[in-house]
């Protein structure tokens, strides 16, 4: 290929950060000279899949990405420059002018009415709206980004905490109903203590697993009926057969990418029992003979990444990750993989896409991860809470536990634990109820559906209605417009579409006008229909077959826009 | 043994939808694909229905798998193509995509249902060399330039899809000028264009004077002169002037791509021409 470099040098600092992110990887050539540890697929040349982790570098060392630290960038890892720029440009983390800091602040479902008032407090600082950024519990959120590595997570956000940019203090509220399964553990082990998860029954799983073998921890996740938790409820135990049974190198990777507005399970788990994700991983690596494993944790978790970080690293000092974890003759081990501000790269495809240093869009399907995942090679992919689940039914608990996150107009908004068939009513009540009286409930996030008061008897499980998504559940009172509700809704799918396919990409926008249309009170339901349809029916990923369910469940539920005709 | 629109019918086993039903006599609406192309599936045109599966699948990339049931018309598809083609036409222009307009006529298309005030692909002309001309407010995003600049024939990665969403575009690295990025100026892109957003700078001009008129031109099929690979050249030629040099597709080593002699050298015979 003809390479042609960006001919603006880096500037000290730039060069400095991607050389030693580029280092920390195993890649330190400094002579220009291409490495050569290949991992397949297309970047079999480069080292590709370090190409967003130079980025990041890049925006965490200086705030932007400028064309010679971009330059650079691509110069050291054989990246065509309209390409890196192309990758870079995916993400909403990144910078393309000079900037000191940014504020995100969250003006999602769940932190809209309080997102102006803190945005006029912010005065004079650059400020930009975000989708949901995961601490829905603790409305409303703010996220700083600022030169130097230092990003900043707070909840409650108000004018004065984020000027003062201090991290949020204040704990998640836990609930269960019936056994803890799931949360065991969290906030009661010192998630930065690999004694206190043992001492808690941290790495028995794996201990059984090794005495039992691996068709019998498969055979338990089979009869447990596991199933994914990152929305789309496929079992789990087919996907680690069918990785166990393929021939060759093999990769497990966790989607710890959680960016389904609503959701904040995945972030408390990382954050309270990061060794249990571990441990999850690692069964599934033993079962399916996968030596190498990532985590993709969306860019906004900044806790969650670090205790992750420290975690895998204590448990490589223990010798429960690397050459021969625990002594059982199988090696694997753990890299963590930041993403940078795009909900689509959650889709598993787009998420391999997205570690492989493309742009993050979803790939067509067949084939399978299983079949050609990351790197083209046969994956496991599977969501935070799943791998947990493994965990606690191979030491015999209930698979059929479930985390909720419930947030909105509740009395204690928190990630709640309940079995599987468990019925919306039962889980507000577990809250301590609304906060006045309902006008509607959202389950399962944007892509998920709207309930009314009347029907929150109706239960939760995989394959029934209304879809169990990613569990999240968002209570709205009367005094609630759900004209802006619907209308964020619809927002969010056009803001988060890649833009790869038609469909989805003028779709997503159409509905977002056809809306405002309607709440001009024009007759647009034949319209709003009609693009559902071929949403739901012709686009490539569950983003755009999703992006019209919350808005036609509006419809149909006379929530917006009127009598439906 | 598969199934198409109620029809039994031998496919190979890595044989797409598209291929299948080709070979069968059926004809399934394309834009994006192109047969020299690894198939990006960006545009759903060729969506068909198959048997048991939750969604419809794009013909062009999807292979067939023993017993298939399928069906390239149905009122679900023809739904599916129609809100593809009115989105498109709704935001893109297609003014030089007639094909596609008819075929938006074909299946109902109404864009202007979508109201006066809506978003529309809006990008200045960019004319920033003198051979080919990126117009494009007629990008449907088919992802066939950045294939054929890149992994599929040029491997020279000018350009790219930037940006994400409705506002993702084809461009160089920080959108520098072409001459000022890698492009070797070969027009391969300009090649497999449909849409006409991207286009050789004499047709572009011409058809912005209004003299451009393909009843007028003649082409004749020759062989490039410049080395010795013997590409094939198609030089089209209106009023005894040539006004633009193509490849044959068909052709089994070249497959339509040229390099910038060949597509652009012959500006010496009747006018000026450069990269800058
Ligand atoms: C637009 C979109 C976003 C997604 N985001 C996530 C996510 O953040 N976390 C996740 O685990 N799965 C997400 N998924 C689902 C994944 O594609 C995949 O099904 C999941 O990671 C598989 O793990 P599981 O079987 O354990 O659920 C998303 C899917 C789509 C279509
Ligand atoms: S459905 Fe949307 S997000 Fe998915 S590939 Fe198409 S444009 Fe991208
Ligand atoms: S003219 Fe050739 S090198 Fe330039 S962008 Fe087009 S395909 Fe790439
Ligand atoms: S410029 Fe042409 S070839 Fe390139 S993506 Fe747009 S329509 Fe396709
Ligand atoms: S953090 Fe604001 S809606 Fe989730
Ligand atoms: S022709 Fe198949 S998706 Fe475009």
């Amino acid at each position: 290929m003809d390479l042609r470099n960006v001919t603006t040098p880096p500037s000290d600092r730039e060069r400095v950060a991607i050389d030693r992110v580029l280092a920390d990887h195993g890649f330190a050539e400094t002579d220009g000279t291409p490495g050569r540890t290949a991992i397949g697929g297309r970047s079999a040349a480069t080292r590709r899949d370090l190409l967003l982790p130079a980025l990041h570098a890049l925006n965490d060392a200086v705030g932007w990405i400028s064309e010679g630290g971009l330059g650079y960038a691509c110069e050291r890892l054989t990246v065509p420059p309209a390409e890196g720029y192309g990758v870079a440009t995916f993400y909403d983390q990144f910078s393309f002018e000079e900037r000191v800091e940014v504020v995100r602040v969250c003006d999602d479902i769940v932190c809209g009415p309080y997102a102006d008032q803190l945005i006029a407090g912010l005065d004079g600082i650059e400020v930009e709206r975000t989708p949901c950024l995961g601490r829905c519990e603790n409305a409303p959120v703010a996220f700083i980004q600022q030169p130097g590595f230092r990003r900043t997570e707070i909840a409650p956000a108000s004018p004065q905490s984020v000027l003062e940019g201090e991290p949020t203090s204040v704990d998640t509220h836990i609930g269960v109903i019936g056994e803890a399964v799931l949360l065991a553990r969290v906030g009661s082990v010192d998630p930065e203590s690999l004694d206190d998860y043992r001492g808690a029954g941290g790495y028995q799983a794996l201990s059984r697993a090794l005495d039992e073998g691996a068709d019998a921890v498969l055979d338990r996740i089979e009869a447990a009926r596991l199933r994914g938790r990152g929305g789309a409820s496929f079992p789990a135990a087919a996907k680690w057969r069918a990785v166990a049974q393929a021939q060759g190198d093999k990769i497990v990777v966790c989607n710890a990418d959680e960016s389904e507005p609503g959701t904040f399970k995945d972030r408390v788990l990382m954050e309270a029992d990061p060794f249990a994700v571990i441990e999850g991983m690692t069964l599934a690596a033993y079962v399916t003979g996968a030596e190498r494993g990532f985590l993709y944790v969306r860019g906004e978790y900044a806790l969650a990444e670090r205790r992750m970080i420290d975690a895998i690293e204590a448990a490589r000092a223990a010798g429960l990750l690397g050459e021969d974890v625990a002594d059982g003759g199988f090696a694997f081990d753990v890299e963590v993989r930041r993403g940078a501000g795009a909900y689509i790269c959650g889709e598993e495809t787009s998420l391999f896409n997205s570690i492989e240093g493309l742009r993050g869009e979803p790939r067509d399907k067949p084939p399978f991860p299983t079949q050609e995942g990351l790197f083209g090679l046969p994956t496991v992919v599977n969501n935070v809470e799943t791998l947990v689940g493994a965990v606690a039914i191979t030491m015999d608990k209930d698979g059929n536990s479930k985390l909720f996150p419930i947030s909105g107009a509740i009395n204690n908004p928190g990630l709640y634990e309940a079995p599987l068939g468990v019925s919306v009513a039962a889980l507000i009540e577990a809250a301590g109820g609304p906060t006045s009286d309902v006008q509607a409930v959202l389950v399962g996030g944007a892509a998920g559906k709207f309930l009314l008061p009347d029907d929150l008897e109706v239960t939760l499980d995989h394959g029934t209605e209304p879809p169990l998504g990613s569990g999240a559940i968002v209570v709205f009172d009367t005094a609630t417009d759900m004209e802006v509700i619907v209308d964020r809704i619809a927002r969010f799918f056009r803001d988060e579409s890649c833009g790869k396919c038609v469909p989805c990409r003028v779709g997503t926008i159409r509905q977002v006008e056809a809306l405002e249309r309607l709440g001009n009170g024009a007759a647009e339901r034949e319209t709003l229909d009609d693009l559902a349809a071929v949403l739901r029916d012709a686009s490539i990923c569950g983003l755009g077959q999703l992006a019209a369910e919350a808005v036609q469940s509006a419809l149909d539920l006379e929530l917006i826009g009127g009598p439906s005709d | 043994m598969i199934s198409i629109d109620g029809v039994d019918v031998q496919a190979p086993v890595d044989a797409t939808i598209l291929e299948a039903a080709a070979k069968q006599g059926t004809e399934v609406p394309t834009l994006c694909y192109l047969e020299t192309l690894t198939a990006a599936s960006t545009c759903r045109l060729c969506v068909v229905e198959v048997e048991g599966a939750r969604v419809l699948a794009p013909g062009c990339s999807r292979q067939v798998e023993e017993g298939m049931v399928i069906k390239t018309r149905s009122p679900r598809v023809d739904r599916a193509r129609r809100m593809v083609l009115e989105l498109l036409a709704s935001s893109v222009d297609l003014s030089l995509a007639p094909e596609l307009l008819e075929l938006a006529e074909e299946y109902g298309a109404a864009p202007e249902r979508f109201g006066e005030v809506r978003a529309q692909v809006q990008l200045p002309v960019n004319t920033d060399n003198g051979l080919y001309v990126q117009d494009l407010s007629k990008c449907v995003l088919c992802y066939r330039c950045v294939s054929a600049c890149g992994d599929d024939a040029q491997h020279t990665y000018a350009i790219s899809v930037t940006d994400r969403g409705f506002g993702a575009a084809i461009s160089t690295e920080f959108g520098v000028a072409l001459p000022d990025s890698a492009c070797v100026f070969c027009g391969n892109c300009v090649a497999v264009c449909p849409t006409g957003a991207l286009i050789v700078t004499t047709e572009y001009d011409m058809r912005q004077a209004g003299t451009w008129d393909e009843e007028l031109q003649t082409v004749t099929r020759t062989i490039c002169a410049y080395c010795g690979v013997g590409c094939n050249l198609d030089v089209h030629v209106q009023d005894n002037e040539i006004v633009k040099v193509t490849s044959p597709f068909d052709h089994e080593v070249t497959a339509g791509n040229l390099c910038i002699k060949g597509r652009f050298g012959w500006s010496h015979v009747s006018g000026p021409a450069s990269p800058d």
